[in-house]
């Protein structure tokens, strides 16, 4: 679990951040600024400070937010000069956009704002749809706007080319300005409270945000285009409101509240994906007419509300197709404001102590929560408060100066005269709008008449709300003293603090500590693990046994080995037909064998025609325990080679998981004892995933590689570790990184168990808890005819009106269940509009029959439509990994050790392909520390989908368009290297979509004979690239055992690609999704690349056995020579 | 890195190299030969010598064949301590292997207690965990246990089963995540010095501010004497499974990977050997 923040300005204006791991409050240290709100978000905070201005504060990241800007150059072809700028009369610009309507010349491109610079100068972009061009980046048509190809054919007229050039936004982590608006009849008045939400509405990867606001004068504005490229917004545009606004909140989904002068609420209706502005309002009654709503906060399925005599109140039955809600709840407690955050977690102000509380018990089940809780963490500054008042009471020269220089820095010059330093006139102006309490100026509040304040602030309570942090200072000032251990909050906001069931908070104890912030991001080692005195007596133990033990070896055991049996009773997925569970009891059979070495054999009677009959398993040759967890039932499959020939594991299946998870560890326990496996895994370690995302180990023997001795990986045994990942990457130095369903990049920490491991299969530290998330997609398809139009009425031999996505099975969405009883559902069913293919406005795909490629726009020849839903389910487990936030992941690849480079010491190179395509290389890497100390952005001029390194630090990596790209001069000293380089012509394409057919393919000129490319086969390609997170029914086509679920073999993924034990044709991949490279021509020299796949390819390998590819891997085989041990 | 989980199993596998020999004044009808054997440190005498039993027994008269006992250097063992107490009590700096004398006469009635049947060992070891369990978990982990379990725990003693006695014992050991340890720290002080057999009292692992405490503290507070002043000289030695932890140690690690199996942490204290 990441820590997450927690935001909330005290009475004072500062701006204190509390982190979800840490104890005390840090404060924004850059702020020279008082604030009076803010609004969080995860990867950013708005706020309206005491000048009135709105800012944002973007935190820091390793990687930076780039947008790229573009411009065509066109041209036509005239027969004198050929082609040259002189375009006809009719013709677009000579530089225009991509549609050729606006003039778009190179210099008229301007930053958006002075918190962005340029990365590089213009270049032109000689890729044309992931496929580089002849020369100079141009493309060819017969006219302009036509389609555009990049080859010069005899008629091409008009050719054009794109120029592109990155901008990034530079003030992160600091707080920047919102740009005022030129137009001054557009300015809006004065923001008095702001809010921001709506990242759930559309998908992730967008990084949509709403921010809303609201104006002294009562109007409503919304900030066009925020994203997550887009931090600051392009402009405020008004939102009508039936009455006068006094605040705002917006939800995380579609929720939007707001609190009228007159005390009722409005709730925004229409708010979806297309419209995150909203259609319309509705108004909602407060709980009681004489005390109206002074503050309402609105979460994803939860409305929180303040009324007037400062009664906390919920709203019953809010969700998305009733924003409104059916009654109020009165709640406990008297609050000054309530503001709900992540997970519809809730957190207020006190009225009467003005203390931070939080609502203790908030669970989807129990929205409402059972208590507050008060938040008595630490301040870092509480020693310095009274010397930061004293300034700031005497507001000297130095300090205003120091404001309105740093103001210049970040706001052109020309709207100096609207940003004026904190000098009095500005503080008259800020309280102007104010009334009574507001005519003091907030600096100058004297401190000998708090009594008066907050009576006055009573009684003019609707006109205070908006300046809460003004009108309630007097309460702050009251004793100053006591505040510095009871801190006196004005604003809180919890939109970017994330805090969960499970999440263990240490807020409600006072500590004083390290913030969070000084904690390196590196393993936590418990003291017990560094004490002298831990190493004292294992050293003491060691010299113990050494000296009662060592000469006495010979004398005879008082306790002499017994045979040890454990029954029980569980249930058997019998051998023949037809197959059904029959009751079974089982006894394993531990003894001691001749070399002192513990065998157990492993039971089962079962009763055939009333006659009593076993079959046995010797758990010395079990290559695997797998747990299968379908809809109903508790079971594990238990594979030997034979069995796994027969692909016919042994399935039982217990009463309770906690049977299941005490047999499956009883077992895993008695087959790692009789191969003598024990402890962590070693470096060498082969890590796989099943494509359950279940992690198995198996331990290289040293004579792995020998050509004459492959041991198949089904032969292997396999060890799980706890723990639930999409793909594993493993060094041989022993740092592992995996990558969760949901993009969640995670370190392997050194433990070992975890999961259903518990207890002595499982090591004392080092195991965390393990979260993951994948989505679940069901489809809706209709049938067009010729009177209704679209119905959900089909054709008799049409698919399931709701179906998976082969149209097989019916998928309603009632009936869809999580895939297994790990997981559960923490989201309602939402349209995914991401599908390949794109989708119209309500998310449907045409196509003239099922099933056929689909495409998002309705033509003439199209009968059947289809959408698909998506639905997130969570799965929470524990194993030795710690989670690498907050960047997410699509790709990792380690470097493979390099024979003799032991001990030298130099960082382990690592790179990745974040999510979002960014190419990503860590730095700090070494077996100390395997989760590195930070990411290095490396540029790159559009989004990757794949990266891998190799032997003698050789990146390679795959653009999302599919043009591979070859790095240069990477090197310890220079862990980035140079640029990538596209590879030339001729090597492997594979079409966007990631999708193609296997074939061998030239060498690229790039990197000397013969490191060829080999791209994987379109196994199965998956029904949906990208989102294969079916499990291996859907993918292993023809497989027959679809009805099976999971009971196959094995279904090994290794380092995530998928390699069925049994199906050698369909794993000719090293790594699933998105596509990686291997070689495959037998006459290249040298190891190098291969060493990118040592640890993995080994068992890619020896599975292939049959057919054309056996000369292949045989050949690897012979260049490898014993690099693993 | 070393795993803690390994501490259980050199803990548990601890043995002692014996030698028994027949006191001097039982009558035999031939010569009786000495008898070695390796005795689990963590398990009782009475379990463990049905081996020496059966061998003293075959050169004695049958008619003087009565309840078997141990004796050190005068000292009768007490069965109900753990083997590797015993030992390191009163042993400690002798040479190894340990010289025990048997005998089967003259049964010290004031010094030990009878143990007629296997069963009386089963039932003191059961009471010795459930005494530690009251004290960790107010009994309610050994309460919600099932006679099996029970069983289990003392029959993975019995036939020392390291896995099968520790895949129930190790629900002894948990604790809630939000607290730092037990309620109390089972465990017993043993000192030659003193006229009792040993200390015992209540106390906590952790400290009312939070930190976690160490041997040292333990020992300052129930057994001051044994502690050197900062500047004095040694005088004591603390020990544990015949080994000498700092007084830094964490109580709460102590406790979870140096107990014995009866859940109890048997603390040894005798004064500083001259040497």
């Amino acid at each position: 679990m990441p820590s997450s923040e927690l935001w909330a300005v005290d009475l004072f204006g500062r701006v204190f951040t509390l982190s979800t791991a840490g104890q005390q409050w840090e404060l924004c240290r850059d702020a020279q600024l008082e604030f009076k709100r803010v609004s969080a978000a995860a990867p950013c905070c708005w706020g309206i400070a005491c000048d009135n201005q709105v800012y944002v504060r973007v935190g820091a990241s390793d990687v930076p937010i780039r947008c790229r800007e573009e411009a065509y150059e066109n041209q036509r072809w005239n027969p004198v000069g050929g082609f040259c700028e002189a375009l006809l009369p009719s013709d677009r610009w000579p530089w225009s956009d991509v549609s050729g309507l606006q003039h778009r010349p190179l210099d008229g491109v301007a930053l958006p704002s002075p918190h962005w610079e340029w990365e590089s100068d213009w270049y032109v972009d000689e890729n044309f749809g992931g496929e580089p061009t002849e020369k100079g980046g141009w493309t060819y048509a017969i006219d302009f706007p036509h389609t555009y190809t990049r080859d010069k054919k005899w008629n091409s007229c008009v050719r054009r080319r794109r120029w592109t050039r990155y901008r990034r936004y530079k003030s992160r982590d600091t707080w920047a300005k919102i740009p005022s608006e030129d137009d001054p009849q557009q300015l809006p008045d004065p923001f008095s409270d702001l809010s921001l939400g709506g990242w759930e509405i559309t998908d992730e990867p967008v990084g949509h945000l709403s921010v809303w606001a609201v104006s002294l004068q009562g109007k409503v504005w919304y900030r066009e285009d925020v994203s997550h490229s887009n931090p600051e917004g392009s402009s405020w545009s008004l939102v009508d409101t039936p009455g006068e606004a006094v605040q705002i909140s917006c939800g995380p989904h579609d929720l939007l509240w707001v609190s009228l002068w007159e005390g009722q609420a409005l709730v925004r209706e229409g708010i979806n994906r297309n419209n995150p502005k909203g259609s319309s309002w509705s108004v909602v009654e407060p709980p009681t007419s004489e005390n109206g709503i002074l503050h309402v906060s609105a979460g994803v399925g939860v409305v929180w509300a303040v009324t007037k005599d400062r009664k906390v109140w919920f709203r019953r039955g809010v969700n998305s197709h009733n924003p409104c809600g059916t009654s109020w709840i009165e709640m406990v407690g008297e609050m000054m404001m309530v503001n709900v955050g992540l997970n519809d977690q809730v957190w207020g102000i006190g009225w009467t102590d003005r203390a931070l509380y939080f609502r203790h018990g908030v669970t989807q089940s129990e929205l409402s929560g059972k208590t507050w809780k008060a938040i008595v963490a630490g301040r870092e500054c509480d020693g310095s408060r009274a010397g930061s008042l004293s300034s700031l009471l005497s507001a000297g020269c130095f300090f205003g100066d120091e404001v309105r220089g740093g103001g210049e820095s970040c706001v052109p010059s020309d709207s100096e005269a609207e940003r004026p330093g904190p000098d009095p006139e500005r503080d008259v102006e800020v309280a102007g709008p104010a009334s009574a309490p507001a005519e003091l100026p907030w600096t100058n509040i004297d401190l000998k008449e708090p009594k008066k304040g907050p009576s006055h602030a009573a009684a003019d309570f609707p006109e205070a709300t908006n300046l809460s942090s003004l009108a309630l200072l007097p309460l702050g000032l009251e004793e100053p003293d006591s505040a510095d251990c009871h801190a006196l909050w004005a604003w809180v906001s919890g939109g970017g603090c994330a805090v969960e069931a499970h999440t263990t908070l240490k807020w409600f104890t006072a500590h004083s500590g390290l913030p969070a912030s000084m904690q390196m991001l590196s393993l936590p080692i418990t003291p017990a693990q560094t004490a002298a005195w831990r190493k004292q007596i294992f050293q003491q133990l060691t010299e113990r046994t050494q000296r009662e033990l060592e000469n006495f070896r010979h004398y005879e055991q008082a306790v002499e080995q017994s045979v040890w049996v454990k029954t029980g009773a569980l249930q058997w997925w019998c051998d023949w037909k037809p197959h059904k569970w029959v009751d079974v009891r089982v006894a394993l059979e531990q003894f001691t064998g001749h070399d002192g070495v513990r065998d157990s054999i492993l039971f089962i009677y079962y009763m055939v025609h009333e006659e009593k009959k076993y079959i046995h398993v010797f758990l010395n040759e079990v290559t695997a325990l797998v747990p299968v967890l379908n809809e109903a039932k508790h079971s594990f499959a238990v594979y030997t080679p034979e069995r796994t020939r027969q692909r016919w594991p042994v399935r039982l299946a217990a009463a309770t998981e906690q049977d299941m998870s005490d047999w499956l560890a009883l077992l895993n326990l008695c087959c790692c004892e009789s191969r003598r496996v024990h402890g962590r895994p070693s470096p060498q370690a082969i890590w796989s995933v099943t494509c359950k995302g279940d992690i198995f180990v198996s331990e290289p023997s040293p004579d792995l590689e020998a050509p004459e001795r492959w041991l198949p990986c089904d032969q292997m045994f396999w060890r799980q570790m706890g723990g639930h990942l999409r793909v594993v990457e493993a060094n041989s130095r022993g740092v592992v990184w995996g990558i969760g369903y949901d993009h969640t990049a995670w370190v392997y920490t050194g433990g070992y168990g975890g999961g259903c491991f518990q207890g002595l299969a499982s090591s004392t530290s080092n195991i965390y808890t393990q979260s993951d998330v994948k989505c679940v997609y069901i489809y809706e398809n209709q049938r067009w005819n010729p009177v209704t139009g679209y119905t959900s009425r089909g054709l008799p031999t049409d698919r399931y009106m709701w179906s998976d996505a082969t149209g097989l099975q019916e998928c309603t969405k009632a009936s869809t269940k999580p895939p297994s009883l790990q997981w559960a559902w923490v989201s309602d069913w939402f349209v995914d509009f991401s599908v390949p293919g794109g989708t119209d406005q309500e998310g449907w795909q045409y196509a003239s029959d099922f099933p056929a490629l689909y495409h998002g726009h309705k033509t003439m020849k199209d009968f059947v439509r289809r959408r698909c839903w998506t639905r997130k389910c969570k799965l929470v487990t524990s194993g030795p990994w710690l989670e690498v936030a907050p960047i997410a992941l699509g790709d990792v690849s380690i470097i493979p050790e390099i024979p003799g480079a032991h001990g030298s010491g130099p960082g382990i190179a690592l790179w990745a392909v974040s999510d979002k395509g960014d190419v990503l290389c860590r730095l700090g890497v070494c077996e100390l520390n395997p989760a590195g100390s930070s990411w290095l952005h490396v540029g790159t001029d559009q989004p990757f989908a794949s990266v891998s390194i190799g032997g003698c630090y050789q990146v390679w990596a795959v653009a999302r368009d599919g043009s591979a790209f070859y790095r240069g001069s990477v090197s310890p000293s220079k862990p980035a290297g140079l640029g990538h380089r596209r590879q030339s012509p001729g090597e492997p394409k594979p079409e966007p979509g990631n999708c193609v057919s296997p074939h061998g393919c030239a060498a690229p000129g790039a990197h000397g004979a013969g490191l060829g490319l080999w791209h994987r086969g379109g196994l199965g390609s998956p029904v949906r690239p990208g989102q294969c997170h079916q499990g291996p029914q859907e993918l292993v086509p023809g497989d027959g055992r679809q009805a099976e679920r999971g009971a196959g073999p094995p279904q090994w993924a290794l380092e995530g690609g998928r390699c069925p034990a049994g199906d050698p044709q369909s794993c000719l991949l090293l790594r699933p999704l998105p596509l990686t490279w291997s070689r495959c021509d037998a006459g290249f020299e040298g190891p190098r690349l291969m060493q990118a796949f040592l640890s993995r390819a080994v068992l890619v390998l020896n599975v292939l056995k049959r057919g054309s590819q056996e000369w292949y891997l045989q050949a690897q085989i012979r260049d490898w020579g014993g690099n693993l041990a | 890195m070393t795993d803690d989980k390994d501490v259980l199993r050199d803990v548990w596998f601890g043995r002692i190299p014996t030698c028994f020999t027949l006191y001097q004044d039982e009558i035999t009808e031939r010569e009786a030969e000495p008898y070695y054997l390796l005795l689990p440190r963590v398990s009782y005498l009475t379990l463990v010598t049905d081996k020496v039993k059966k061998h003293f027994e075959k050169v004695m008269r049958q008619e003087d064949i009565s309840e078997i006992l141990f004796e050190y250097e005068g000292t009768p063992l007490k069965w109900h301590y753990p083997i590797g107490l015993l030992f390191d009590l009163l042993a400690s700096s002798s040479a190894l292997p340990w010289n025990i004398t048997v005998h089967f006469k003259s049964f010290p009635e004031k010094d030990l207690l009878h143990c007629p049947s296997k069963d009386v060992i089963e039932a003191h070891f059961m009471s010795c965990v459930k005494e530690a369990d009251a004290l960790k978990h107010k009994s309610q982990v050994i309460n919600e246990m099932q006679k099996k379990d029970h069983k289990q725990l003392w029959m993975g003693l019995q036939n020392d089963r390291f896995d099968q006695f520790w895949a129930i014992n190790q629900k002894l050991m948990e604790y809630p995540a939000e607290e730092n340890g037990f309620r109390y720290i089972p465990f017993r002080i043993y000192q030659t010095t003193t006229e009792w057999p040993f200390i015992r009292q209540l106390f906590r692992p952790v400290a009312t501010d939070g930190q976690l405490h160490t041997l040292g503290d333990l020992l300052k507070e129930v057994c001051p004497s044994a502690v050197a002043p900062e500047d004095g000289e040694k005088k004591n030695q603390v020990m544990i499974h015949g080994i000498e932890p700092v007084l830094e140690t964490a109580l709460q690690w102590l406790r979870e990977h140096l107990s014995h199996p009866d859940n109890f942490l048997h603390i040894r204290i005798i004064p500083q050997p001259a040497d």
